[in-house]
């Protein structure tokens, strides 16, 4: 007897969280369907603010023509950035802001970063790296290159499609594939991107002052020796 | 059983030394850092002493260190009563390293020594049941000495010099040309049929086939659960000998996802360990984090900023808390309530999983905690949200989980008096988490040897008389509802600053020396056994696993009940496959 009223009971519950599907779907919380970004979109939207306490409604997202937005911190395989302007100091590099210090190479866990230094015309070591690949294969996705990296040249990725029908070669990102603009950077990640902006904006002023100090010195001097 | 909370009851360190240096005279040696050197012969009777009348009642870790001139055994032992564990250390000879077995004092020492007999080599006199554990028998070497090679080995230490400056890639492969110098079989190695006997010096090394066969002319039957069933919760077998339907003997069968963690760990950085340690228990990533970090912490003399440690107890709360829900539901899947109630837990788990996600980057693989510190500090959002889980949303769900399943007669019938642990025996089997609160005992890390600011806390040591599969499963029900009390006052005193003390650096000095930290984790007491010898790597990394210590006591537990319970009496310990092989 109470058996069966446990069973009763278990189905009702069952049937209950069914039609609540509908009644959120309905009312609630709006599906799926409608409301989350497009994959296009989903890149530049922060995960939307407060998260919802009572999840309801019919909670399948239609990948891949819908994509959940990832938070900035979200972290999947290195990416490498460049700087498009001319007038940046790394211009001379093609704006690629690596300088083949190593630190990255040095602190993977897995040792799945592999850098040639690059070497100018007379043999010396030049402040950019040649050759640059990642083994995606191996690589555990822990942040530490981005964490560490004293340039920020190197970030984390939001991308995690890589599904590919060979497990070997095409695991292998070189210095092209792993290439992006900052500005990619910048829509992946904006408040790190803003942090990095403060700090060449506070670099620049100081330089500015230490140069505008010299001037007024060296001025100071001249005015003095032709007084 | 009476077990007394009070910490002071305890004998003390200092007391305990001058006490043990008249008891004990030569055979005992106290070293610089405080642990005992003991003489392998008096080993046993150190160790009895200790237990009965020091009240050192609970073995809580046993390993090895692989030193250039010795192997030196390692034992913690702790007072079930709480306070610091006391280190002894027994050193083997370095070409026929041979110590006596502890299992006649604690029967926890059983798989352990087993362990260490697998990775280094080291012989156990004494030991019923000597044999590999984690790697397959018959395998040639031993893992975790210094002078083993893994396959694609390429130097003892990273980082490799292949990669920087001038790493022009190669595939691992290509490089090794001959597998001969990386993949040893012993001389005359076949799949089938082990050869055996191999005793000698009064060591019984058990020939693996005999294990498989029940004796001849019985009635018995052995039969083989897993390694592919679902209810050994992944790659996990037993191997269990049944009079008809009742279990005679269990044992189990490990090791099939051991990738030899501890010797990665050897040759990483200090720093490289810390997304590893989120692949050991990958229920309790953060938890994992925080142990290894404590330790390094204790050897380097870190001090961890108050904001830091505030939020290291806010994550790892709310990971124990997804954690419970995964595993009571996990239990209840196995005892026939199959992924209904698994599918609510999860919808509560991924709101948690979210949270981590956006504190940290990843929901399983965090990577989080910093030696000191955090990697980063929380973004704004995370605050309201944990606020929204913690004071309204998880609590609900927790007792419409409660009120569901815990009084569901099914479920009674099947968890009540099922695999009974009494007390005395969950801490001789070194026993701990859930399993050991199950049975009644009051003993969890955090009040034991309070780590972090746990101590500033209000919170009860959830314990259950009975010691069967449903009390296990209360104590995982009322440790959420404790972890829920601990997280809303700890959002509540969150206090601002530093996330991180000193500067933050990928390469580190950790000073020579040895130190065990252990955080109580989902599963049990985690601890880190690691040894600095002032250079960029570990010289020693041990995890000490709650879940395969746990496993332990499974045959004990087990003897006696139908096939059905076995899978109840498992899913009741809760195991995680990534921590039991390492």
């Amino acid at each position: 007897m109470a058996f069966g009223r446990e069973a009763l009971r278990g189905m009702g519950i069952t049937i209950r969280r069914f039609y609540s599907t509908y009644r959120h779907g309905l009312n609630l919380q709006p599906s799926a369907a409608g409301d989350l970004p497009a994959p296009a979109e989903a890149r530049n939207t922060k995960v939307p603010a407060g998260m919802p306490t009572r999840v309801g409604g019919l909670a399948t997202v239609q990948y891949p023509e819908q994509k959940l937005p990832v938070p900035e911190r979200f972290r999947y395989i290195p990416f490498l950035v460049y700087d498009e302007e001319p007038d940046h100091e790394r211009a001379d590099f093609d704006g690629v802001r690596c300088t083949a210090c190593g630190i990255c190479a040095k602190v993977c866990p897995p040792q799945c970063i592999w850098i040639v230094q690059g070497k100018g015309e007379d043999g010396k070591a030049r402040p950019v790296s040649s050759e640059f690949y990642i083994d995606a294969s191996i690589c555990m996705s822990c942040g530490f290159c981005a964490e560490y990296c004293p340039f920020d040249a190197i970030k984390m990725d939001h991308d995690y499609e890589f599904s590919s029908y060979e497990r070997h070669e095409s695991w292998v990102f070189d210095l092209q594939e792993l290439l992006h603009p900052v500005a990619y950077h910048a829509a992946l990640h904006p408040s790190d991107y803003a942090r990095e902006a403060a700090e060449e904006r506070a670099k620049a002023e100081a330089r500015a002052a230490k140069e505008a100090a010299k001037a007024a010195k060296a001025a100071a001097a001249a005015g003095g020796e032709a007084g | 059983m009476t077990i007394q909370t009070d910490v002071e009851t305890a004998v003390l360190p200092a007391e305990r030394a001058a006490r043990a240096a008249t008891r004990f005279g030569e055979k005992v040696r106290v070293d610089d850092e405080g642990a005992w050197v003991v003489e392998a012969a008096s080993l046993p009777e150190v160790a009895r002493a200790l237990r009965d009348d020091f009240a050192l009642d609970y073995l809580i870790n046993l390993t090895c260190v692989d030193w250039p001139d010795r192997f030196e055994t390692v034992y913690h032992m702790a007072s079930i009563q709480g306070g610091p564990p006391l280190c002894l250390k027994v050193a083997a000879d370095k070409a026929k390293p041979i110590v006596p077995s502890l299992t006649g004092v604690f029967a926890g020492a059983d798989f352990q020594e087993r362990e260490v007999y697998d990775m280094f080599g080291v012989r156990f006199a004494g030991h019923p049941n000597l044999r590999r554990i984690l790697m397959w028998e018959g395998f040639a070497g031993y893992p975790l000495r210094k002078d083993w090679r893994e396959a694609y080995y390429e130097d003892d230490n990273k980082p490799l010099k292949s990669r920087w400056p001038e790493g022009d890639f190669f595939f691992g492969e290509d490089k090794i040309a001959d597998w001969d110098d990386n993949i040893k079989y012993p001389s005359g190695y076949q799949a089938e049929g082990v050869e055996s006997s191999r005793a000698d010096d009064n060591i019984v090394v058990l020939d693996a086939d005999e294990l498989h066969r029940a004796p001849s002319g019985s009635e018995r039957l052995i039969v083989n659960m897993g390694p592919q069933h679902p209810s050994t919760h992944g790659v996990f077998q037993m191997r269990l000998t049944l009079d008809g339907e009742t279990v005679v003997d269990l044992q189990p069968v490990m090791g099939y996802m051991h990738r030899n963690h501890e010797k990665i760990g050897e040759r990483n950085l200090w720093l490289g360990n810390m997304p590893f340690t989120d692949r050991l228990d990958y229920l309790a990533q953060l938890g994992n984090e925080w142990g290894y970090a404590l330790t390094v912490e204790k050897l380097m003399g870190l001090e961890v900023p108050e904001r830091a440690e505030y939020i290291r107890v806010i994550l790892a709360e709310l990971n124990r808390i997804q954690s419970h829900f995964w595993s009571i539901t996990f239990l209840l899947n196995d005892i026939g309530a199959f992924f209904t109630p698994m599918m609510y837990a999860i919808e509560e788990r991924e709101l948690i999983l979210d949270l981590f996600e956006m504190a940290t980057g990843s929901r399983l693989m965090c990577n989080y905690m910093r030696f000191g510190g955090l990697a980063y500090d929380l973004p704004e959002e995370f605050l309201t949200m944990a606020q929204t889980l913690v004071d309204d949303r998880l609590e609900r769900a927790i007792d419409e989980m409660d009120a569901y399943l815990s009084g569901n007669e099914i479920v009674l019938e099947r968890m009540q008096g099922v695999g009974v642990l009494p007390p005395d025996m969950a801490i001789n089997f070194s026993t701990s988490g859930p399993v050991l609160r199950a049975s009644g005992v009051p003993y969890d890390v955090r009040r034991a040897e309070p780590y972090g600011v746990y101590d500033r806390f209000d919170w009860d040591v959830v314990t259950r008389p009975e010691g069967d599969v449903f009390a296990r499963y209360m104590v995982r029900v009322g440790e959420m509802r404790q972890s829920l009390r601990i997280l809303k006052q700890a959002l509540r005193d969150l206090p601002g600053g530093e996330i991180m003390g000193g500067k933050k650096a990928w390469q580190i000095r950790v000073p020579a020396g040895q130190a065990y930290g252990r955080v109580e984790n989902p599963r049990g007491e985690l601890g880190f056994y690691c040894v600095s010898d002032g250079k960029a790597n570990p010289y020693r990394y041990h995890v000490k696993s709650p879940c395969f210590v746990n496993l332990t006591a499974l045959a004990e537990m087990t003897k006696g009940h139908k096939v059905a319970d076995t899978v109840a009496i498992l899913g009741s310990i809760d195991i995680v496959l990534g921590e039991v092989d390492r």
